[in-house]
């Protein structure tokens, strides 16, 4: 097969999925099937394209103009495939421990959480390997209007109020800086095309670069930097699997995804470095990044927490598209990478509290540590990865990100993002120290436990007797993520040399 | 030969089939006859659309009598853009109308509705392709006296006062158009438009001619329900059965866009001496009162089918700002929405047929749950308020960006973010029903509704197809616009 072909596959696999898992949705067991065999094969696709890309091609599939200035087409390049390659590989994941959560918590509605799902991986992998920022665009509101059900899921008076805020600020932010940011880029460049050196230079003065940036950097409302951060933390009344691919994966991701996308591709970074049209940028990324930990400090509810972790984690993909040397661009889509990971065991692992125990509020984990040792080990884990600390993942970008903004002289970058890492221990730790080392609460009947089935937990007996884990469709994901985290430790290399790639420009 | 006098069967077709139906009396076979002549229309329109990108403007002397003496049909590529809209609309509309009618009313009252269906589309396709100025007037009077009965045919008494009001301001407008007309006559001695736009220019700042310009403003913009003409609207829209409001919305106001764009551009005399008036400015700010306080008022609506008539006149106002721009990306984007919204409200309105077909009531707080139980009709019309809210992907989209390209032309930046904020307020009145179609426990009467009959939602799903299709391939939406948007300023005809 061609490379387009590929192209075309990475979103006819999940569309197709989408309509196979509606028409078996009288058998659960073949449904769930459809999904991981869907799965499997998106990402074993999109595998297919990595080499060439490696090899220094870019695998292109043609589309068709829509009106004058506006295109639908495709193209891979290195961080599209990377963002391609995250999402369908963690949706292998997330679709077993989707099963084992959903069934787990008995939960209403299976047939359009997986639709659902697997139209927003699609438009995931559209907004990927996008040519251009229309085609961009196109795919980045059908991946709002397809998660829109995912976090209405429950129904009930807060889903629908989440779910409202969700579609207004990404929907709304979107229409009222997004569709501007195109016109007016369209006007200056002439052209929408994603083009290595960006399109801008030489066109577009500094000050206008700078407020198009900031119709850009609000316009899309994913990328969760602040003030427009809020639809996240109202996103988490979904079912736990969404927050932890869509709204710490493939929609937050496609948001900063973007962002690095038109930093590189639009300005280009030799523009931005050249004007310093993204200055504020990296002084509003920082201050939300540093902000958004701050809050999830005060936050108990343990999804809560994980979603203002991801706001500032954000603000760090956000911060080295800002500062735009090479090292922090590469740092910040290498951030995409190891977030994903370190930020996906840590939603696995609250979603299986949950299952377990029905619990959400970190006040009531003491001592779950001896009730779920591999879930919680596997928050350890995880945690040191966000916090980035060695031998982890999350060690590698943040220090591109702190070399890269020593680079463009951002010194008080480098202060701030060891103030944010230090913040990062105090909202992740507290978690991991109440599992392990505080007793279980005497009185601990097992808070809003619905079934009644949680027995005291006892102080003594073998570790089996006492254990009381998640069922294994969850529990193993996220045991493989966590291991995951710190494969990546031992693989900078290969992902500097892949995206090295975005930032070669002809001459 | 048939080629020949295809202007003269545009209108007569539908024209001669409407007593035919009234004659059988038989609601099946007034259905068939309807239907075949609506196609037939349509089949006249694509006909003379191809003519006319042949040979250019084509001119019929109806009956064999040169103008100025008869009357003369004068087709160009802005009528003939319209004339497929309506036709094409109509013959949509046709098969959808036997389920809900034939339920509804006894055989020959079905005959009438027909009857008066097909009127209504005479006098709509006949004011759009005469060339003569009297002839006009005479066919909106056709045109409204039809639908002032279909509206009055609603299954609800309200409809009756909405048809009554309808009926005093549609005479209004008439009466202060054809004053209009009258005063024109009287200056240059023809009633022939292509004569009108050769003498009016020399004139044209005469006081009678700028008073007929100040009767027509008037009177067409309570025809096209420009804001804060608008109030006969809501009510003809919300009560009328679904087949009128169906039509109505997507035909009637639009054919009146087309008178508006004719009298001003063309008999008046191209884009200059409109600019030179203050009407540009005078639309301009009416328009967008239009799209914020219509679309506002939209958002309070409890019964679905009056929030979307809001949202009518919300979307008129962004069509006559495109026009007001007076620029060839203005028109372009006008005429564009013209085309999308004409299919995207005819649908709109089709599904809330078959919900009402269903359940008797399109109160928001009866459609709570909806979304289960009609899944088809909710998702279409989940589709056609996404293009209204100008989503990628819809012709919505592509309407909206020509209209914000041309606000850009001239620099006018907060217009930009005028017309996207008030896509926000569309937002959330379609945001309204999804949450409550999707997300709240069915209602008492909802709680055992079926999908509506496929006979309803086939030809719905005709116009949300054709939604998308718009918004991926606009070669004949904004292609064709923009010919006729350079003719017009032009003032070629």
């Amino acid at each position: 097969m061609e490379p387009a072909d590929h192209i075309l596959l990475a979103m006819l696999i999940p569309t197709v999925g989408a309509l196979l898992i509606v028409l078996t949705r009288r058998n659960p067991n073949l449904r769930e099937a459809v999904t991981l065999a869907t799965a499997g094969l998106l990402f074993v696709n999109v595998l297919q394209l990595l080499p060439v890309v490696l090899a220094g091609g870019r695998p292109e599939l043609s589309g068709f103009e829509v009106t004058p200035g506006l295109e639908v087409a495709f193209q891979v390049e290195p961080l599209g495939i990377l963002f391609g390659l995250i999402a369908s590989f963690l949706w292998i994941v997330n679709s077993f421990y989707s099963i084992g959560y959903m069934r787990g918590n008995k939960e209403p509605r299976q047939t359009q959480f997986y639709v659902a799902f697997a139209v927003a991986l699609a438009s995931a992998l559209g907004i990927a390997f996008s040519a251009n920022l229309f085609t961009l665009f196109l795919f980045y509101e059908i991946l709002t209007l397809s998660t829109y059900p995912l976090v209405a899921h429950h129904g009930d008076a807060k889903a629908r109020r989440g779910a409202r805020i969700y579609l207004m600020i990404l929907l709304g932010t979107s229409i009222v800086f997004f569709i501007p940011a195109l016109v007016w880029t369209l006007a200056i460049a002439g052209t929408l095309d994603f083009t290595p050196g960006g399109i801008l230079a030489g066109k577009a003065s500094g000050l206008t670069t700078g407020l198009l940036l900031a119709l850009f950097a609000f316009g899309i409302g994913k990328a969760a930097l602040m003030p427009v951060h809020k639809w996240l933390p109202n996103a988490m009344v979904a079912p736990t699997p969404v927050s932890a691919l869509l709204h710490a994966v493939a929609v937050v991701k496609a948001g900063v995804f973007t962002i690095l996308k038109v930093s590189v591709y639009i300005f280009g970074s030799d523009h931005l470095l050249a004007t310093g049209a993204s200055e504020w940028l990296v002084y509003l990324a920082t201050f939300s990044l540093l902000a958004a930990s701050v809050i999830a400090l005060t936050k108990d509810n343990l999804k809560a927490r994980l979603a203002y972790s991801t706001v500032s984690q954000l603000g760090y993909i956000v911060l080295g598209a800002a500062i735009a040397t090479p090292l922090a661009l590469i740092g910040a889509g290498m951030h995409i990478l190891m977030h994903a990971f370190g930020k996906i065991t840590l939603f696995f692992v609250a979603g299986a509290i949950h299952t377990a125990t029905h619990k959400t509020e970190i006040s009531q984990l003491n001592g779950i540590g001896r009730v779920m040792p591999f879930t919680m080990g596997a928050f350890f884990i995880g945690a040191l990865s966000i916090i980035g600390l060695p031998p982890l993942g999350g060690a590698w970008s943040k220090l591109y990100i702190a070399l890269g903004g020593m680079d463009g002289e951002y010194w008080f970058v480098v202060a701030a993002l060891m103030i944010s890492s230090v913040l990062n221990v105090a909202y992740l730790m507290p978690v991991v120290v109440r599992a392990f080392f505080r007793p279980p609460d005497p009185d601990d009947h097992g808070h809003g436990d619905a079934h009644g089935d949680a027995a005291p937990v006892p102080e003594t007996g073998s570790l089996r007797s006492r254990m009381k884990e998640a069922p294994w469709l969850c529990v193993v994901p996220l045991m493989f993520t966590a291991f995951a985290c710190f494969i990546l430790f031992f693989a900078p290399d290969a992902i500097e040399g892949l995206l090295q790639g975005m930032l070669e420009v002809p001459r | 030969m048939l080629a020949q006098h295809l202007p003269a069967l545009q209108v007569v077709i539908p024209l001669l089939a409407a007593p035919l139906c009234a004659l059988f009396r038989r609601g099946f076979i007034g259905w068939l006859i309807a239907v075949a002549a609506t196609w037939l229309a349509f089949a006249a329109a694509i006909g003379l659309l191809f003519r006319v990108l042949n040979e250019g403007v084509i001119s019929y002397a109806m009956g064999g009598w040169a103008p100025p003496i008869g009357i003369e049909y004068r087709v160009d590529l802005i009528n003939v853009f319209v004339l497929v809209v309506v036709s094409g609309v109509g013959s949509v509309i046709i098969p959808f109308a036997r389920t809900g009618t034939a339920a509804r009313f006894n055989d020959t009252d079905q005959a009438w509705f027909y009857a008066m269906y097909l009127l209504a589309l005479t006098g709509l396709l006949g004011v759009t392709i005469t060339g003569d100025a009297f002839n006009i007037f005479v066919f909106l009077e056709i045109s409204s006296l039809a639908s002032y009965v279909m509206i009055a045919m609603g299954r609800d008494r309200r409809a009756l006062t909405a048809a009554y009001q309808y009926l005093i301001m549609g005479t209004v407008g008439a009466t202060f158009i054809v004053i209009g007309i009258g005063l024109l006559w009287a200056m240059t001695g023809t009633l022939n438009l292509a004569d009108l736009a050769q003498r009016i220019p020399e004139i044209n700042d005469t006081r009678p001619v700028l008073a007929a310009l100040a009767f027509l403003t008037v009177g067409i913009s309570l025809k096209l329900a420009l804001f804060p003409l608008h109030l006969w609207l809501p009510n003809a829209y919300a009560y009328a059965p679904a087949v009128t409001s169906a039509f109505l919305a997507g035909t009637a106001t639009k054919v009146a866009i087309y008178l508006f764009l004719r009298f001003f551009y063309t008999v008046f005399g191209g884009g200059g001496f409109f600019e030179s008036t203050p009407l540009p400015e005078m639309f301009l700010v009416l328009s967008v009162v239009a799209m914020f306080a219509a679309s506002t008022v939209a958002v309070f609506q409890d019964d679905v089918k009056r929030m979307f008539a809001y949202s009518s006149v919300a979307q008129i106002g962004l069509i006559t700002l495109g026009i007001s721009y007076v620029s060839e990306t203005g028109l372009t984007g006008a005429m564009t929405h013209l085309f999308n919204h004409a299919i995207i409200k005819a649908g709109i309105f089709m599904l809330l047929g078959g919900v009402m077909f269903r359940m008797a009531s399109v109160k928001l707080e009866d459609m709570a749950g909806i979304g289960r139980k009609m899944p088809f009709t909710m998702a279409g019309i989940v589709i056609l308020g996404l293009a209204l809210i100008g989503t990628p992907g819809t012709s919505g989209f592509i309407s909206k960006w020509w209209i914000v390209l041309a606000a850009l032309e001239k620099d006018q930046w907060w217009l930009v973010a005028l017309i996207l904020l008030a896509s926000l307020i569309t937002m959330l009145y379609v945001g309204r029903i999804v949450e409550v179609a999707y997300f709240r426990e069915p209602s008492a009467k909802a709680a055992d509704v079926r999908e509506a009959p496929l006979a309803m939602l086939i030809p719905a799903y005709v116009l949300v197809i054709a939604t998308i299709y718009f918004g991926l391939d606009t070669q004949w939406s904004v292609g064709l616009a923009q010919r006729a948007a350079a003719d017009l300023l032009a003032g070629i005809y």
